[in-house]
């Protein structure tokens, strides 16, 4: 199966998060950045586990200039077989969803896979978006992947309060959840040959973002924690309702 | 005119949907035009969707609503929002508005932001706000094009009872086939307020040492009428179902009432539970991390507390 994984570059976790002097832009001094957890853990471990037992390809796709290659390089040494990276920047999820299917739409692939959300903007969109440029089927929140045939996928989906389980023939677009797969870690063969593993660099087409940022901030400091003496769980229930009305 | 896509569940609407018309009404009432809702197949109140703002209720019926489909809803979404003339189209942030958002933006060639907290600024153009890096900042959004998509987050407006039932009214909508089938959908308690809308949450750690021991925080989310939760380890050990984990892997919330039961609050804990407007963490090891995000704090043995805690609701109650 030709398989590809979309993925993203994004904060570590636990970054302190920061704004430029007019707030429009993240301050990326001190930042470490990753590849963005869903799309590493979940969606291309997922590929991976297809290809060693069904065969074919996994290529990873991302939007972004060549400093992110490290991060394309750790997709490669995970155990990717190939991948593109469209040269330019990332500005918004219609951007990078146009970018992206405009690509795969000139190349057949049977399962599109993207992480459910990435950490930074938590949006959720470019799956979505990239499905409806190509007209494919699209499952979001994929907890479980199960390839029945050379054409046909069982998916589990997450939803509120369950579980849904579908069926679908490739191609589609599907976006990765937690238990799809489990993280692996690069060994030091997996590393040595992603060095060698093609790195294709694709020239963007034109688009015009349909968002702008007008600016970020950081959520109102919280005032300090109020400690209950345990023995007095009627102070905490009657703080609940007079002071927090929330019970 | 604001379009709200209303979500429904075993023939009702859905809380989040009534949210998202009242957020669609305030919407309307800022751009001086009027809110209607969307309905695809049945909900025997719908109605009383004008309660919260809609003006009139467009519904389409067809076999194909019957399951969820991405591309089968999309399409007849964005199909409704042209033939309708909306120039906004308003959804809910839920498993399936998620899915649907970016899809039908698409078809719109429309600008979209998802998990909006607040009304949109329409003074000079139409920014939304949202979370980002999972909760640790906010973002003002511009959108740029004549059609704007937004999904509103679960939890983000206090709704109110504004106008009085309206009537229901069809639309001829051309309905996809879906493209895929959905073979079962399983639910484990539907009596029980989903995650994402629920206005209180109690949520259980390691601390409770195993599954045997749920039973007080189930007692105490009884009392509060709360949803139960749980951290990573808690489902990753399988002492609690999956869709009960929340928390950055797991799924985001923002109720009115946060109750951590021995959860020492790692940053990615933290990420999905941070932007709750009440934070009450107990927990037996004062250096928790949590106690820094939380509004009340409790250090004290969890099995002692928490059954304290149960019986002073109750007598509150009573």
């Amino acid at each position: 199966m030709k398989l590809l994984v979309c993925i993203s570059k994004t904060p570590d976790t636990t970054a302190k998060i920061a704004f430029n002097g007019d707030n429009t832009k993240l301050e990326t001094a001190g930042i470490t950045f990753i590849m963005n957890p869903y799309d590493e853990w979940y969606a291309l471990v997922k590929a991976i586990e297809i290809q060693e037992k069904w065969g074919g390809s996994v290529s990873v796709l991302h939007v972004g200039p060549s400093e992110n290659d490290s991060i394309i390089r750790k997709a490669l040494a995970i155990g990717a077989t190939d991948a593109y990276r469209i040269d330019t920047e990332a500005v918004s999820a219609d951007q990078v969803a146009f970018q992206m299917a405009s690509f795969i739409k000139q190349h057949a692939f049977d399962i599109i896979f993207t992480g459910k959300e990435t950490i930074d903007y938590n949006g959720a969109e470019v799956g979505g978006r990239m499905a409806a440029q190509l007209n494919l089927p699209f499952i979001s929140f994929a907890s479980h992947l199960d390839i029945v045939a050379e054409n046909e996928a069982i998916v589990k989906r997450d939803m509120e309060g369950g579980t849904e389980t579908i069926q679908v023939n490739t191609p589609f677009v599907i976006s990765a959840a937690k238990g799809m797969a489990e993280q692996r870690i690069p060994n030091m063969k997996g590393i040595m040959t992603a060095k060698s593993k093609p790195l294709n660099v694709v020239t963007p087409q034109e688009y015009s973002p349909k968002i702008s940022i007008v600016s970020h901030e950081l959520p109102p400091a919280k005032k300090a924690v109020q400690y209950i003496d345990p023995e007095n769980m009627a102070e905490l229930a009657r703080l609940l309702r007079e002071e927090a009305k929330v019970i | 005119m604001v379009l709200v896509f209303v979500e429904t569940e075993n023939g009702k609407v859905r809380k989040a949907a009534l949210e998202a018309v009242y957020y669609g009404y305030l919407t309307a009432q800022k751009l001086g035009t009027s809110c209607e809702a969307l309905l695809l197949g049945n909900a025997e109140d719908a109605t009383s969707l004008g309660l919260y703002g809609a003006t009139l209720v467009h519904q389409s019926d067809s076999i194909s609503f019957n399951f969820f489909d991405t591309q089968v809803y999309s399409a007849a979404i964005a199909q409704a929002a042209k033939k309708l003339e909306a120039s906004v189209v308003i959804l809910s942030h839920s498993s399936n508005g998620k899915s649907l958002i970016g899809h039908i933006a698409y078809l719109l060639d429309a600008g979209s932001v998802s998990a909006a907290i607040d009304i949109p600024e329409t003074d000079k153009g139409f920014s939304v706000r949202k979370g980002v890096y999972s909760s640790k900042a906010l973002v003002n959004i511009e959108i740029n094009t004549p059609i704007k998509v937004v999904s509103v987050l679960g939890n983000s407006l206090q709704i109110s009872v504004i106008g009085s039932n309206v009537e229901v009214q069809p639309v001829a909508l051309d309905v996809l086939q879906p493209g895929i089938k959905v073979l079962s959908v399983d639910k484990l308690q539907s009596n029980v307020t989903p995650l994402p809308e629920a206005e209180r949450v109690v949520s259980g750690g390691r601390g409770l040492k195993g599954p045997e021991n749920w039973g007080i925080v189930e007692e105490l989310a009884d009392v509060l009428h709360a949803t139960t939760a749980c951290s990573r380890p808690v489902s990753d050990a399988d002492w609690r179902p999956h869709h009960e984990h929340v928390g950055q892997t797991g799924i985001a919330i923002r109720p009115n009432l946060y109750i951590a039961i021995g959860i020492s609050g790692a940053i990615q804990h933290l990420a999905g539970v941070n932007n709750s407007k009440t934070i009450v963490v107990i927990n037996k090891d004062p250096e928790a991390p949590f106690f820094k995000s939380a509004n009340y704090g409790v250090v004290g043995d969890l099995f002692d507390v928490v059954p304290k805690l149960t019986a002073a609701i109750k007598n509150l109650n009573a």
